[in-house]
């Protein structure tokens, strides 16, 4: 909302600079944007047109003499509206001005004009950023004092407003008005809005009747005949331009500057194209079409409320006109609505047709009813002012809430200091909102009824009145203290807890935090063969692009995209992990969110430098790192080869931990690294269900052994096996007898000297007893059993026996 | 044998002495110390020939070639020490290494910014007896929006533009949404909970909002809530300044002016003094010479928010807030661009 200052003084007086009140108004709740200077036009002053006369040597150009106070100007002069009489604007040589041939901002130099001296110019709208004009010039009002700086009669500050949802009262200047009185103390000037009625009684002249007043509670309408359309004053038109609206024609402009000025939208119909001067407001029938005014033809229905004259709709009420009932140039009577609509309505109506005008605006935010007489008449005054006519007797006012007053709102210090924690006299919170144009009257000793404003929707309960009080004295005036309320008994949150673990144990072990977009395409996750066509991911029904429609399923997409992303960036080690969720469809509700965590390893072992090259990443540095960041987090895990389809098949593990299943480590299928475009270099990815390890986690607390006093004894075997029998289930055979403290592979042999399809497994084997040290003979006993436990389950036997 | 005089052991020791000085690598100097001092060594000879002399004699040359032979043994020992020295020195010249090359690196790995900004905050609040909850992302309209006093058709809808789910209802609706802020939590938690009421939520948000230099579309969010009987408007003044303080310095100092969100009222945004140029900066980056920088939107809790869990409003009163890491950790660690955060680009993530 833009509030020209010279504007806002005619209602109310202001003192203080406009930076001073834009930070003023802030702090109220009304916030300023912007604060724009209009003006810095040097060398441009109020000039008088003496005379003009034909130029001599061009038929389109005049001569004309300018009276700038202190000297006299001759001036050569395009424009076709230049008359003698005017007060224009006159720029001098030198003058720093938009030159619309150039289309840049230049200084006015001395020019000869078809062999004739021109000592200026005369200025169009568009030369001085008034607005985007050039027909003609700019003509001020005969008042206007000759060989003042133009700065000084036409310059402006503009306070730019960013106002929240709920202040409509300051979409309207007289509303801003009426915050500034509050916060600076002064006094509301409101206009006044009485004219003189002619003799014939608006009912001979028009027929109105509103069908649905559900949709329409209160509709008022003005005549006025015998106007004549023009444009309008330029006094209008400046307020308009400054405001940000485009001065159309002295009728519609009006209607646009009551708005502006009091908030009421209005609209004017030509009365004689509405058929039998009948206006009915009623609720649209299926399949009715209008062409509106910004020229769409729009196909109705029953859900929206149309004006409508004996035969047709003539506009859709509160948001946008008819064609069929334009202002027109011709246009010589006017029937002048003023109505308030439903607020829920008008807003369906308006995103129905995606037409939010300067009218839904407001109407959807509830615009009181006792604000449409007002700007009804108020509109029809200056109509009459600026497009002369006569005004009809009366005015049509269909009313049903007439004898409901607006509630009033009560106050009690008693909630006050509930809300706010301080204390306050209640003439002080009266005087505030007094201030504010809020009547109060005092009920029991320290408390007060309100009567809110007619301009005023938004205070409706005891708190918003809190709120009024509070925003004008200031928040600084509340006390600051500590909460002294008892401190409520801790809810432990496992899952929160346990992603922080996570994230610590994997940055620990080595890996990169990231956090990606949960949406992703189908076609990310082909690639990575995990979509399923049977159980589609979750879509966005308004996406915001291509690539981000459906809510991910798995993080291995999300993952392996960041990887590619990088890898385009720098040749480095690539150890990333995210913490993040994944969404599973359900019928008819929510999805399950599930905490995963996932991570990608691969690249360099280590950063490119000076130093020897080791190699690139693999599974076996991936399960390292994982394994760390698992054994941090007090899980003990053991893996078991197992497919999966985003996986190569001979390089995949299940996590499992205990008889629960964590998740996957495996290298990406070469075909999935091919298709995503990425190196073809190993690439580990891990995904683990945070789920399944705090079921884990919630079991092993209590993991302390006591160190033994007793030494250790050590074996070496090394052992021969099918070459497809995994070594953990060798490492898990010799790991379960309670004298085997620890259990190392050192060395994996295939080749020559054992036989073929067999491969040849090295182990340390530590034996520990918390009680005694071990005897040799309990070692060898111990370590015999086991080997028959080796050949009986897993047919393991001693290499070189 | 010639019989040893103390012209000839002086003689000796001076040959010897001489020789020493001369010699500069250990080899040579074991070479003289047997040439002198060895089993058959010059001055051992000499000394060993004392024996022949008489009592006299031996007891004047004995002590004589005695100092002689501690003198050169005293001198064998420097100069063992200084060609050591010399060697040493010149093993280290040799060894020299060039310290400014790169270390061996070792892995790091980092947290996100986000996810450390967010534990900074909570940390802040969890001190202050608040308990973290989180909440779905997916969410109903009834709690995003219903609950929190913004029913269908409210103009305030349009502070947050959602991405809603393909998903229609019985009823037609399409009543299923990413949350846009995590203020869906309040209305969960005080459903399954009697006051007294301290929670933070953290949590991802999602609006259907363009990007730019300060907008993301996918973004974090703190809400906080607490309701008792008896919490005021003084106290969400107090426990945010004392989160101001932890979090920005503990001379910082606070503002609130009047603000809308419709599930609070009174409503109000909270801005600090600024850290980086204490208003003095008409071109300071981060408050652009205001002084003040806005931190997150709070409030008294709205009395349609308490009534639709069934809490007694004329008893209960409470405050929330909510928090935007993100902006939190631009302004901490001067970042210009909120959409390096989900790029996910290591060498944004790090510097953190």
């Amino acid at each position: 909302m833009r509030v020209p200052l010279s504007w806002l003084k005619e209602y109310v007086d202001v003192e203080m600079s406009a930076q001073e009140l834009a930070h003023r108004l802030t702090m109220a709740g009304v916030e300023a944007g912007d604060v724009i200077e209009l003006g810095g036009w040097t060398g441009c002053y109020v000039g008088h047109v003496l005379s003009v006369e034909q130029h001599p040597n061009a038929d389109r150009l005049s001569l004309c003499r300018v009276d700038i106070g202190s000297e006299q100007m001759q001036v050569v002069c395009g424009a076709p509206n230049v008359a003698a009489g005017q007060k224009i604007c006159f720029a001098k040589v030198g003058a720093y001005l938009y030159n619309t041939h150039s289309e840049k901002h230049e200084n006015l130099k001395p020019a000869r004009i078809r062999g004739v001296v021109s000592e200026g110019m005369i200025c169009s709208e568009l030369e001085l950023g008034l607005g985007d004009g050039h027909e003609g010039i700019v003509v001020l009002p005969d008042d206007a004092p000759i060989g003042v700086t133009l700065d000084s009669y036409l310059g402006d500050t503009v306070i730019d407003l960013e106002v929240t949802a709920n202040r409509l009262d300051c979409f309207s200047i007289l509303g801003v008005a009426h915050e500034v009185a509050a916060i600076t103390g002064k006094t509301v000037r409101e206009p006044d809005i009485s004219y003189q009625e002619g003799n014939t009684p608006i009912a001979e002249l028009a027929t109105v009747s509103v069908a649905d007043p559900d949709l329409c509670p209160r509709y008022t309408a003005s005549v006025i005949q015998g106007i004549k359309i023009g444009d309008s004053p330029q006094w209008l038109q400046d307020r308009l331009t400054k405001a940000g609206l485009r001065p159309i024609n002295n009728v519609v402009d009006v209607t646009n500057y009551v708005m502006l000025e009091f908030n009421q939208p209005l609209h004017a119909f030509d009365l004689d194209k509405l058929r039998d001067h009948t206006i009915i407001v009623r609720r649209a029938r299926p399949g009715e079409v209008l062409d509106t005014l910004d020229g769409a033809g729009r196909i109705l229905n029953p859900d929206v409320l149309v004006i409508a004259d004996s035969h047709d709709p003539v506009g859709i009420g509160g948001v946008i006109g008819g064609a069929n009932s334009e202002i027109g140039p011709d246009t010589t009577n006017v029937l002048l609505e003023s109505a308030t609509f439903d607020n829920y309505n008008n807003r369906q109506t308006a995103e129905t047709f995606r037409l939010r005008t300067d009218a839904t605006q407001r109407f959807e935010k509830g615009l009181r009813p006792e604000l449409a007489p007002i700007g009804l008449r108020r509109a029809t005054q200056l109509i009459q002012q600026v497009s002369g006519g006569e005004i009809a007797q009366g005015i049509v006012d269909i009313y049903q809430g007439r004898d409901a007053p607006h509630p009033t709102v009560p106050l009690s210090l008693k909630r006050l200091k509930q809300v706010l924690g301080m204390e306050l006299d209640i003439e002080k919170a009266a005087q505030v909102l007094q201030s504010l144009g809020i009547q109060t009257k005092p009920t029991e000793p320290g408390s007060l009824n309100a009567t809110i404003p007619y301009w005023r929707n938004d205070i409706n309960i005891e708190e918003d009145l809190i709120e009024e009080v509070v925003r004008i004295i200031g928040y600084d005036e509340v006390p600051t203290t500590m909460l002294s309320t008892p401190i409520p008994n801790h809810h432990p949150s496992p899952m929160t807890e346990l992603k922080w673990r996570v994230r610590e144990a994997m940055a620990a072990a080595g890996l990169q935090e990231t956090i990606s977009y949960p949406l992703v395409s189908l076609e990310s996750l082909e690639k990575v063969n995990q979509l399923d066509q049977e159980n589609l991911p979750l879509h966005v029904a308004n996406p915001m692009s291509v690539g981000q429609e459906y809510l991910r399923p798995t993080l291995r997409a999300s993952l392996l995209q960041t990887l590619l992303y990088n890898q385009e960036h720098m040749d480095a080690p690539f150890r990333l992990f995210e913490v993040g969720r994944a969404f599973l469809p359900r019928k008819d509700e929510l999805p399950v969110e599930q905490e995963i965590a996932a991570g990608v390893v691969s690249g360099l072992r280590s950063e490119p430098s000076w130093l020897e090259q080791d190699g690139y990443l693999d599974f076996f540095d991936a399960k390292g790192i994982l394994s760390s960041a698992l054994e941090r987090l007090g899980v003990t895990t053991s893996y078991q080869p197992t497919e999966d389809p985003t996986c190569h098949p001979g390089r995949c593990a299940r996590i499992i931990a205990g008889d629960t299943e964590l998740g996957i480590i495996g290298e990406v299928h070469p075909e999935v690294l091919a298709r995503l475009d990425l190196k073809p270099l190993p690439v580990v990815l891990f995904e683990l269900q945070l789920e399944q390890i705090l079921k884990v986690t919630r079991h092993s607390r209590d993991s302390f052994r006591p160190l033994s006093r007793f030494p250790a004894a050590t074996r070496d075997l090394a052992l021969i096996v099918a070459a497809d029998l995994p070594a953990g289930k060798v490492q898990e055979i010799l790991g379960r007898h309670r004298l085997v403290e620890n259990v190392e592979l050192f060395d994996v042999y295939t080749g020559d000297n054992i036989p073929a399809g067999t491969r040849s497994l090295a182990w340390h084997v530590y034996f520990q007893s918390q009680e005694r040290t071990l005897t040799n003979e309990e070692v060898n006993r111990t370590l015999e059993g086991l080997l028959r436990a080796l050949e009986r389950e897993v047919g393991a036997t001693l290499r070189g026996s | 044998m010639t019989q040893p005089s103390a012209q000839s052991i002086e003689q000796l020791t001076q040959q010897a002495t001489q020789e020493l000085d001369r010699i500069n690598d250990l080899e040579s100097l074991d070479q003289w110390r047997i040439s002198y001092l060895g089993r058959r060594g010059s001055l051992t000879n000499v000394l060993r020939g004392l024996s022949q002399l008489d009592l006299e004699q031996r007891r004047e040359l004995g002590a004589l070639g005695n100092q002689s032979k501690n003198l050169l043994d005293e001198r064998l020992a420097q100069k063992t020490q200084e060609i050591d020295q010399a060697q040493q020195v010149q093993a280290f010249a040799r060894d020299r290494i060039d310290v400014t090359m790169l270390g061996r690196p070792t892995p790091i790995g980092r947290l996100h910014p986000t996810t450390q900004i967010v534990k900074e905050i909570t940390d802040a609040f969890v001190s202050m007896g608040f308990s973290i909850v989180e909440g779905p992302e997916v969410e109903w309209d009834h709690y995003n929006f219903e609950m929190l006093n913004i029913p269908e058709g409210h103009p305030a809808r349009d502070m947050w533009n959602s991405m809603w789910i393909d998903y229609r209802n019985e009823a037609g609706q399409q009543p299923m949404l990413l949350r846009t802020h995590t203020s869906p939590m309040q209305a969960r938690v005080m459903e399954n909970t009697q006051p007294p009421i301290r929670v933070v939520v953290p949590g991802k948000c999602y609006r259907y909002e363009a990007t730019d230099a300060t907008h993301e579309w996918h973004f974090y969010q703190i809400e906080g809530l607490a309701v008792d009987e008896g919490i005021t408007f003084a106290d969400l003044k107090g426990t945010l300044y004392e989160f101001a303080r932890r979090l920005f310095g503990e001379e910082r100092k606070v503002r609130f002016r009047c603000d809308y969100f419709p599930f609070v009222e009174p409503g109000v945004d909270m801005s600090i003094d600024c850290f980086a140029c204490q208003g003095g900066d008409n071109r300071c980056r981060i408050c652009r010479g205001s002084g003040w920088i806005e931190i997150m939107g709070a409030g008294m809790v709205h009395p349609k928010v308490l009534a639709s869990v069934g809490y007694d409003t004329e008893k209960y009163t409470g405050f929330a807030f909510g928090i935007g890491p993100e902006r939190v950790a631009m302004l901490k660690y001067g970042i210009d661009d909120i959409r390096h955060f989900y790029t996910n680009d290591l060498r944004f993530l790090r510097q953190f």
